[in-house]
């Protein structure tokens, strides 16, 4: 639209927008998180929530208990093998559009724990995450960072395009004889064919 | 509608969690009801088992300080005190005299967030959506500048040691915990005209979820719950670690031991502490934050290699007695590295306090409780 004629209309105090603008204004101004803490993130998430940093002012303090009411689930702490059956189902339980944040480094890669034969290397290897938020665990203010910038990814999509692109079910991780046999989904990830120091060794990497 | 008589009723299983709002993180229970009265509960553990003692046994000594945060994540002070206390047992390390001053100012000052805390949520569990939490969570944040001012992070601190602390504090930090300190009683005053003599708290907690003395003992229960069921056993009067024989104060102690008087020890203590933390405050000494063998240590783990041996370093945790043990066979790593967390142990009456509670009780004697998961399942 023309902006000479939008601005001499908005003195003559009427406002002109597309639908999908206002729609996303919307769509982003009210992300519900859900109530699902799992470790130590979830207290930073608690107080992200709480009157000194006030994630209200970014309209998602509305943390819904169940997964149907959610747009948004922060995964806020370790996901160990137990766990993490649980957190596939709560995601597939979620409506559409649906969203991810991986608090800390835990969720985002095992952090501290990777070592460990009890945590996963990563929630994103079984679930679709939209924003990595790194830290151990991240201050409420990289959570408020996080969201906007889950903020900024909603409102660069239009609402149809993103009702279009379904997220759908994942597979739930299964147990097996070896305890939990984590089936990864490969549309969110693949081993890699290649070991990284590989590269370097053909030639393609950094000089050693 | 269908009426039934009394011979056609069954019981109901019902699952809490592992996704629940109320269960202070990943804890599950199943819970057998006879229409809203619990006939039996039987708890789900596991869902954050870190292998924290398996990589502690894989790492040195000083190397355990940062997953000892991550048990009890509201408290990683009082956790690093007592690994502290555990390898200064087993190596012979003394503590310089301002490092213990400062190491005790930072548990207390642990105690008293974790207490606002966890009082918070177990109103919230109640019903009360937010305002006393927001007001514990308000205290928190000023004592969380506090240890970022100090140690870098505002909950992981990994800041005590072997000798005494990793860091001495910044100038002026000393002056900002006495304001802090000296204002605290004013919330605690704040929060007991809210809520202590409220009538819907006594409604909701007096004589629910009553743990009896003697099963308290011989069920290993420590920390507060064990004292508000009147059983007088703090640890830093019992064993008198680290510079705690030089500081007045009592050991406030319950009477019935219902959801009440665990609420009620907890605001006491508070004030204890706040005791404690004058007196510390006012008579901390100059000198270096850490020992030479203990700064040795830490500056070279590699190179710290105790004797063979074992040794139990025991701090009281918010939580209750939180110990470590370590077994040495003369390698950098330890050979067995144990921990006694407060909260599982805690955890095991929960059963029996919850048989002919309603479902609305479990919430609130599973708050009151005080468990924190990273520590239970470690």
């Amino acid at each position: 639209m023309d902006e000479g004629l939008k601005s001499e209309l908005q003195k003559q105090g009427v406002f002109v927008t597309t639908w999908d603008a206002l729609v996303n204004w919307g769509r982003s101004n009210s992300i519900w998180p859900l109530q699902f803490g799992l470790a130590c993130c979830a207290i930073e998430m608690i107080a992200t929530a709480a009157s000194r940093y006030d994630i209200a002012r970014f309209g998602s303090e509305i943390f819904r208990a169940s997964p149907r009411q959610a747009d948004l689930m922060i995964v806020a702490g370790t996901v160990t093998k137990k766990m993490a059956p649980q957190v596939v189902r709560l995601y597939n339980q979620m409506a559409e559009p649906k969203y991810v944040i991986s608090m800390g480094a835990c969720a985002t890669s095992g952090g501290p724990f990777h070592t460990g034969y009890n945590v996963l290397k990563g929630i994103d290897r079984y679930i679709p995450v939209d924003v990595y938020i790194p830290g151990c665990p991240p201050t409420p203010q990289a959570l408020l960072e996080g969201l906007t910038k889950l903020q900024e990814k909603i409102r660069a999509r239009s609402m149809g395009a993103a009702l279009q692109e379904k997220k759908g079910e994942y597979p739930v991780p299964e147990y097996g004889k070896q305890g939990l046999e984590p089936r990864y989904h490969p549309d969110v990830w693949q081993p890699p064919t290649q070991h990284p120091f590989d590269y370097q060794r053909a030639g393609g990497g950094a000089t050693p | 509608m269908t009426t039934t008589s009394a011979a056609e009723t069954q019981t109901l299983e019902v699952n809490l969690g592992p996704q629940h709002p109320s269960t202070h993180g990943v804890f599950r229970m199943i819970a057998t009801l006879d229409g809203e009265t619990i006939l039996k509960l039987k708890p789900v553990m596991g869902y954050l088992h870190r292998n924290h003692e398996q990589i502690g046994e894989r790492a040195t000594y000083i190397a355990s300080f940062p997953f000892t945060d991550r048990l009890d994540y509201f408290n990683a002070m009082s956790n690093n005190f007592g690994l502290a206390i555990a390898i200064e047992k087993l190596g012979g390390v003394a503590a310089s005299e301002r490092g213990e001053y400062l190491r005790v100012i930072m548990a207390e000052l642990t105690r008293l967030l974790n207490h606002a805390a966890v009082t918070g949520f177990l109103i919230n569990d109640m019903g009360t959506f937010g305002t006393p939490l927001l007001y514990a969570f308000r205290e928190r944040e000023k004592i969380l500048d506090l240890f970022e001012a100090a140690s870098g992070s505002r909950m992981m601190c990994n800041y005590v040691r072997p000798g005494g602390v990793r860091e001495d504090v910044p100038e002026g930090w000393l002056q900002q915990a006495r304001e802090l300190v000296s204002n605290f009683p004013r919330f605690i005053d704040e929060f007991e005209r809210l809520l202590t003599d409220n009538e819907i708290l006594q409604q909701r907690a007096k004589h629910v979820g009553v743990l009896p003395k003697e099963l308290a003992i011989n069920a290993g229960i420590t920390g507060p719950m064990l004292r508000a069921s009147g059983v007088n056993y703090d640890v830093r009067k019992v064993d008198g670690y680290s510079i705690y024989p030089r500081f007045q104060f009592k050991v406030p102690l319950g009477t019935v031991g219902d959801v009440y008087d665990r609420f009620y020890v907890r605001i006491l203590e508070m004030r204890e502490s706040v005791k404690i933390l004058q007196q510390a405050l006012k008579e901390v000494p100059g000198g270096p934050a850490i020992s030479p063998k203990g700064l040795a240590l830490v500056k070279a783990p590699r190179t710290f290699r105790p004797a063979k041996g074992e040794a139990y370093g025991r701090v009281e945790a918010p939580k209750g007695e939180l110990g470590f043990y370590l077994v040495s066979d003369g390698s950098p790593q330890p050979y067995r590295y144990h921990i006694r967390a407060p909260s599982f142990v805690n955890l095991t009456v929960l059963e029996d306090m919850c048989l002919g509670h309603k479902v609305a009780d479990v919430i609130i004697i599973l708050g009151s409780v005080d468990i924190v998961l990273g520590e239970v399942d470690r």
